[in-house]
């Protein structure tokens, strides 16, 4: 078996002194696995903000009418949790966390290839987050367009929506920024003898990712330069009254998105990819079918936008090749997932966290996935496009599976960013409620969705109702387990047990130094195989 | 991937380039102020493409460059096409 | 592979940081490249308006900027050609001049705009709301287009100043050039983007 190859006189990154001391040695560093850990924290806490906002419109939603908040406050409040959890929290999420940590690593690099610049993406992206959190406070009230902006009401509304999109395009900078930084890294900073074909799959999936930030960013960011130009002089791009094209916007916008949920999902299906192999003690099933499925969702998944826009009044043959092109998208994503399953036959399973949470993320993005599909075809779109079966879909997809991706991460990762362990009781329970909450909050949603129950509805028929109590009390347990996740890792970070090198007896780079690593990530030249998991 | 030995562009071959670049400047602006109908613009970008095929080619070192950027350079490139063929397949279809 | 020899520590990366320049330069060409699209949309759902707006725009003036623009286009080039060749001063003229042109093709556009602005066409004025659709769309393309061109062009004359006095302290050297290279392929860029400006706001009439 492997067996730490650091001497133990080496300094962790956690405990190394440099030129700055308190604070500055965090805000100045340029450590990527310090500047992980900024990430960490800043996106944690937008994330846990985002999700007590959509605790409050669950609250609303419990009963027809006005409940707990006026309509307008509802309004604002859909669109911040939106801004905040996809622009704050689901695209950095994964690739500026655990990118940043552990793509060095695991390629065997000592950091990234411009550190500075990645410190430097951490400001603007802080830069970014301020200017939204700011739009929600400044005197015309939070922006209520949802988080697509979609024109033309976006170009008359009265509320502050130059200050978000300006947000939106900073923050996407620093997404830009960051993708062009791991690329760099994996061409330019690969171990001796550390061939594109011998990284493990997490640095594949953030090879696919950064690409997509790269190419699909700069198409959002113009979008917004011409929305916020079309609100300061009426250019007319967008507003029909004008001649422009509200469609187009759409199109723009959606160039943009879609891939942009890949920027979620890539990352965290490279995590599972590491998760399951550890876990069941198995050489990974398919290795190049599943690093090159990363491209090709990254490559298909730029052309099918257009699923967003059936009911928008596109041309017919637009329609038919749109729903074609996301079928197809949906193939590599599958062959991840049969991968995944046969890697773990005849395997030696261990259901410690890490895997509860990667099994987890393999469900739900099933049937994120599958109802996907519901959504991609045109005649089921019609019937439920624009209803809660849409939100219901999205959430699978994003919190079922980047957010189970980000919680697998976390809980394996964990000993090795803090060097101590958690414990695995109070985990498992937090994972129970969870996940049980989970389902209950967005399953009843397909259902009314369904029957006809419309997205960001401030009100609704009394025939909903039951579906609507189900989900706002899923939202409770939700939110109670995500409060004992957070509470154990705390405990855990502050007193657990120290972790040694190798807790899961993993076969990748990361796991062959000390826990934390050292400054310098290795002291010593990694030893470096053929094939990253390398179990028989 | 040559990493040391750099490729120096010769004055002469970049004084060449400029002057191609101007004469087919030149000629994009006589062949457009004749009205030649969709052929204005079809000269026209042609005409363009070739100008930014020189200036990437040459001023940008692209030639001497290794081939994973010159696939990389092509890739953007195609992409482009590729992303404003699917959003004509919207309106061309109207 | 060719890593082995460059993965060592403290080995500057030269080749890192093109290839990062060159992402960078991938997403402007895609930004302008969104901008695009906007244009060839309204291009073809106005054509006839685009038609009779273009010929308001002065071909002269647009095509003294492109020749301005490809001359600097190429003594940048030279620059580090020069710089290469160890050819300090021969490299500071060059990318004098280079900085020279982007300025005159600054006050060029200044007066353009200027001419413009006089007669009453500019983004949001009474006037440009009362043309027909495609007239309005189509100054507003030309304002937005060559508004953010122009603002590629200050940032590459503040580029190529750094570059300047960092020749000049011989911290850019014909040892280590690749902050010049980076730079040029910036401007490049910058050119790049106006070959096709140009005949889509002034020639295609
Ligand atoms: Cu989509």
């Amino acid at each position: 078996m492997i067996n730490a190859t650091t001497t133990m006189e080496s300094v962790s990154y956690l405990d190394h002194k440099g030129k700055y001391k308190g604070i500055f040695a965090w805000i100045f560093a340029t450590d990527h696995k310090r500047i992980a850990l900024l990430y960490l924290y800043a996106i944690s806490t937008f994330f846990v903000i985002g999700a007590i906002l959509g605790l409050l419109m669950r609250l609303e939603l419990i009963s027809p009418g006005q409940t707990i908040m006026t309509a307008q406050t509802y309004n604002g409040i859909f669109t911040v949790h939106g801004i905040m959890m996809i622009f704050m929290v689901v695209i950095p999420g994964l690739s500026a966390i655990f990118g940043n940590f552990f793509l060095p690593i695991l390629i065997g690099a000592k950091d990234v290839a411009f550190p500075r610049l990645n410190l430097f993406s951490w400001y603007i992206f802080i830069t970014g987050s301020i200017l939204a959190v700011l739009s929600q406070f400044l005197r015309s009230g939070p922006p209520d367009t949802g988080w697509t902006f979609y024109a033309p009401y976006s170009t008359a509304t009265g509320t502050n929506v130059i200050f978000a999109t300006t947000a939106a395009f900073v923050l996407g900078f620093s997404s830009i920024l960051t993708g062009l930084n791991f690329i760099v890294t994996i061409h330019r900073m690969r171990a001796p003898k550390m061939k594109f074909f011998s990284m493990p799959l997490f640095p594949w999936s953030i090879y696919a990712t950064a690409w997509i930030q790269v190419l699909a960013t700069p198409i959002i960011a113009i979008t917004l330069l011409m929305l916020i130009a079309e609100r300061l002089f009426k250019i007319g791009f967008f507003d029909p009254a004008y001649g422009g094209d509200p469609i187009l916007f759409q199109h723009m916008f959606w160039i943009y998105s879609h891939p942009a949920v890949y920027i979620m999902i890539l990352p965290a299906m490279g995590v599972i990819t590491e998760i399951i192999p550890t876990f069941c003690q198995r050489k990974v099933y398919g290795y190049k079918a599943i690093a090159m499925s990363s491209l090709a969702i990254a490559g298909v998944g730029y052309l099918v936008w257009g699923h967003h826009m059936f009911t928008s009044g596109m041309s017919e043959t637009a329609r038919w090749v749109f729903s074609l092109l996301t079928f197809i998208v949906a193939i590599p994503s599958a062959v991840k997932v049969f991968n995944w399953l046969a890697t773990m036959y005849k395997g030696s399973i261990d259901l410690k966290p890490p895997l509860l949470y990667a099994l987890s993320f393999i469900f739900l993005f099933s049937i994120g996935g599958l109802t996907g599909l519901v959504l991609g075809s045109l005649a089921t779109n019609i019937q439920v496009h624009d209803t809660s079966f849409v939100v219901a879909h999205f959430h699978y997809i994003v919190f079922g599976g980047m957010g189970f991706g980000f919680f697998a991460a976390l809980h394996y990762w964990f000993p090795k960013i803090y060097g101590r362990m958690y414990n695995f009781r109070r985990a498992n329970i937090a994972w129970g409620i969870l996940f049980v909450g989970f389902n209950l909050l967005y399953f009843p949603l397909f259902i009314i969705g369904m029957q006809g129950m419309p997205r960001r509805y401030y009100d609704y028929l009394p025939q909903f109702q039951t579906g609507h109590v189900i989900s706002t009390i899923g939202g409770i347990i939700l939110i109670i387990g995500l409060f004992l996740m957070i509470r154990n890792l705390v405990l855990g970070a502050r007193k657990g047990a120290k972790a040694p090198a190798n807790p899961w007896n993993g076969s990748t780079l990361e796991w062959q130094i000390v826990s934390p690593p050292p400054q310098e990530n290795f002291d010593e030249d990694p030893l470096i195989k053929n094939n990253p998991y390398d179990y028989e | 991937m040559s990493e040391n030995a750099t490729h120096i562009t010769e004055y002469k071959t970049l004084g060449i380039v400029l002057v191609t670049l101007l004469f087919f400047t030149l000629i994009t602006i006589v062949v457009t102020s004749f009205d030649l109908a969709v052929w204005n613009v079809v000269l026209a970008l042609v005409i363009a493409g070739t100008k930014g095929f020189l200036v990437v080619t040459y001023f940008m070192h692209i030639k001497y460059e290794s081939l994973l950027l010159k696939i990389l350079v092509g890739m953007v490139f195609f992409l482009f096409a590729l992303i404003l063929v699917i959003t004509f397949i919207d309106y061309a279809y109207r | 592979m060719e890593n082995e020899l460059i993965h060592k520590e403290e080995t500057r990366d030269d080749t890192a940081a093109k290839l990062g320049m060159w992402i960078f330069i991938f997403t402007e060409l895609l930004l302008f490249g969104g901008l695009f699209i906007v244009y060839s949309v309204f291009r073809t759902q106005y054509s006839r308006e685009f038609h009779q707006a273009a010929l308001e725009l002065n071909v002269t003036i647009g095509a003294f900027n492109t020749i301005v623009l490809l001359i600097s286009s190429m003594t940048i080039a030279m620059a580090l050609t020069a710089l290469q060749k160890n050819n300090k001063k021969l490299s500071l003229r060059l990318i004098g001049i280079t900085i020279l042109m982007a300025f005159v093709f600054l006050v060029n556009k200044y007066f353009e705009w200027g001419a413009k602005f006089h007669h009453g066409i500019y983004p949001g004025s009474e006037l440009m709301m009362k043309f027909e659709h495609g007239h309005l769309l189509y100054f507003s393309l030309y304002f937005f287009m060559t508004g953010l061109h122009a603002l590629h062009i200050i940032a590459g004359m503040v580029l190529l100043s750094v570059i300047f006095f960092r020749i000049k302290k011989g911290i850019i050297h014909s040892e280590k050039y690749v902050f010049l290279e980076n730079g040029a392929l910036y401007w490049h860029l910058v050119d790049l983007i106006w070959i096709f400006l140009f005949p889509l706001l002034y020639l295609i009439t």
